[in-house]
């Protein structure tokens, strides 16, 4: 085997595969090593794809990817111990030519893009974990060890997509380790139905349409979290994550959460004489812009997970994964069409397309959300706890005058919060996060 | 939710949870060490309910145990374990481990 290449990947998730894709492409000599069996063999995800990262790099992806169903409606639920409040969203208008949003299987779907990296031309190696990074006597990058007998393998830049882990990163000082407050726990099963079941619960007309539902709520245990509900062609992902540094508070094993998810009155039904066909466990960064860390030095560069790409507002990963990998692949083919060399000051028009893209805009919009909600786990118990039971008191009809319910609604929410004040406090805080 | 229960499942047992996935086992190798000290720490301890594939359980006289075959290399044990040093972690060989049907 040649013993330089362009550009070694580290990783063959979204993030890996579109940085290695990218760079096969344009024509460089690129090694994508991957330590499962296959690509995907390591990889947890929801699933929801993004159409738009992935067309960006495989226009007609949708002819022969692995797709479950694209997206017609989105559910929002606001969860208490028996009950939830939700906003549903459901539009025609998503049974387009070109769906914006599918559900996915992460194993076979990252098969797909990991053979789709291949085609393009670059060598890809299963089996073999990255080992640690090597470096020249000024401390640059040039290469990698591996768990494969032989030399270490040489390259010019080697890319990191070895996702949140990250540990090649992590032991090479490239970035710290990850805080516990930074990082959420979540827990997925993937629950098997026939075809027509999962189309008449969820009520969805043929095999290709799908849904989403998020859940809030009870379902974290007063814990800052959510959990999911996604529709596959036969078969339901049901999950929930919340920080690592809440599961240590409460010492709520995550199993257990997930397993009074499914026992929830709203949700059991939906899954009743399900198979369960596997379980998965795996964290999520949570930590936003500001636990982004180094991005790029002499010879390396991150992408994805390991970057901490993750906007955990509005529950997208997977597609600034692929971004941050499109993104870190066309900047190390510029550098080497303009036969430039892969150094820190060189590969900081990653960070500088960074900026520019929705990647950062949005991380950066959302700054602060991650504090506010560590500061504030009421968001997520006590309003939607008042809220079911302003519903129920709506809804019930009995010979308390309306008014009088009215007056009973509202001062459940001053009493949730401790008075008004709070209440109005809570609105402002969460209104400058969002910002 | 706290309890006192060092048994921290009531309801399904994590064999009924994990018998559908697939694992090469690299015998003789395991990815994840305790690395012992006198007394068990608290991070340590709290593993037995915070590892999602109840890898770690507490046997006789208090101390924790460690069984890494259901073990889905999420990595919270050595988040969790980073400051006491009691775990050494690293991946398994390529092509060990779990292997995920659907992730």
């Amino acid at each position: 085997m040649r013993h330089h290449f362009d550009a070694i990947v580290v990783g063959a998730g979204p993030a890996g595969n579109a940085a290695a894709y990218v760079m096969a492409k344009a024509g460089l000599d690129v090694l994508q090593l991957e330590r499962g069996e296959t690509a995907g063999a390591k990889n947890v995800q929801g699933a929801i794809l993004y159409a738009d990262a992935l067309e960006r790099l495989i226009p007609d992806f949708r002819e022969e990817a692995p797709l479950e169903r694209h997206v017609v409606e989105q559910r929002v639920w606001l969860m208490d111990e028996r009950a939830h409040t939700g906003l549903h969203y459901r539009s025609d208008d998503f049974n387009e030519e070109r769906p914006n949003r599918y559900t996915i299987l992460r194993a076979p779907f990252d098969q797909w893009f990991a053979s789709k990296v291949r085609d393009a031309g670059a060598v890809q190696i299963t089996d073999t974990t990255v080992t640690g990074l090597v470096h020249d006597a000024d401390g640059r990058v040039v290469g990698v060890e591996t768990d494969r007998q032989g030399e270490p393998l040489m390259a010019d830049v080697v890319v990191l997509g070895e996702g949140v882990n990250g540990i090649v990163g992590q032991r090479a000082g490239l970035r710290p380790e990850l805080d516990p407050a930074h990082v959420a726990l979540a827990v997925k099963e993937t629950i098997f139905l026939s075809e027509e079941l999962v189309q008449e619960r969820f009520n969805l007309e043929g095999e290709d349409e799908g849904v989403v539902i998020e859940l809030m709520g009870a379902v974290s245990a007063g814990m800052v979290g959510t959990g999911f509900l996604y529709t596959n062609r036969e078969s339901v992902s049901v999950g929930v994550g919340c920080l690592l540094a809440d599961f240590q508070k409460t010492q709520v094993p995550a199993y257990v959460l997930l397993d009074r998810l499914k026992a929830h009155p709203s949700v059991a039904p939906l899954l009743r004489d399900g198979e369960t066909k596997e379980y998965v466990a795996h964290l999520i960064p949570e930590g936003g812009y500001d636990a982004i860390p180094r991005l790029a030095g002499d010879g390396w560069i991150v992408v994805g997970d390991a970057g901490q790409f993750v906007n955990s507002a509005h529950r997208e990963g997977s597609n600034l994964a692929m971004t941050t990998g499109r993104l870190a692949g066309e900047t190390v083919a510029a550098l080497k069409r303009e036969r430039l060399a892969c150094t820190e000051a060189h590969l900081a028009r990653y960070k500088q397309a960074l900026e520019q893209s929705f990647v950062m805009k949005d991380l950066r919009k959302y700054r602060r959300l991650p504090g506010v909600l560590h500061g504030n786990k009421h968001l997520l118990t006590a309003y939607p706890k008042a809220i079911s039971a302003a519903m129920q008191s709506f809804l019930r009809v009995d010979d308390v005058d309306k008014r009088t319910k009215e007056r009973r609604m509202l001062g459940r929410f001053r009493e949730a919060r401790g008075g008004w004040r709070h209440v109005v406090m809570d609105a402002l805080k969460m209104a400058r996060a969002w910002r | 939710m706290t309890s006192s229960n060092d048994r921290p499942e009531p309801g399904r047992r994590m064999e009924e949870r994990l018998y559908t996935n697939r694992y090469l086992v690299d015998e003789g190798r395991p990815h994840v060490r305790l690395r012992r000290r006198a007394i068990d720490s608290d991070e340590l301890k709290s593993l037995v309910r915070l590892c999602p594939a109840g890898c770690y359980s507490k046997v006789e006289r208090g101390r924790v145990e460690l069984s890494i075959d259901g073990c889905m290399e999420c990595g919270t044990c050595r988040i969790v374990c980073q400051a006491t040093g009691e775990i050494e972690w690293s991946y398994p060989r390529g092509g060990f481990g779990v292997a995920f049907k659907f992730g």
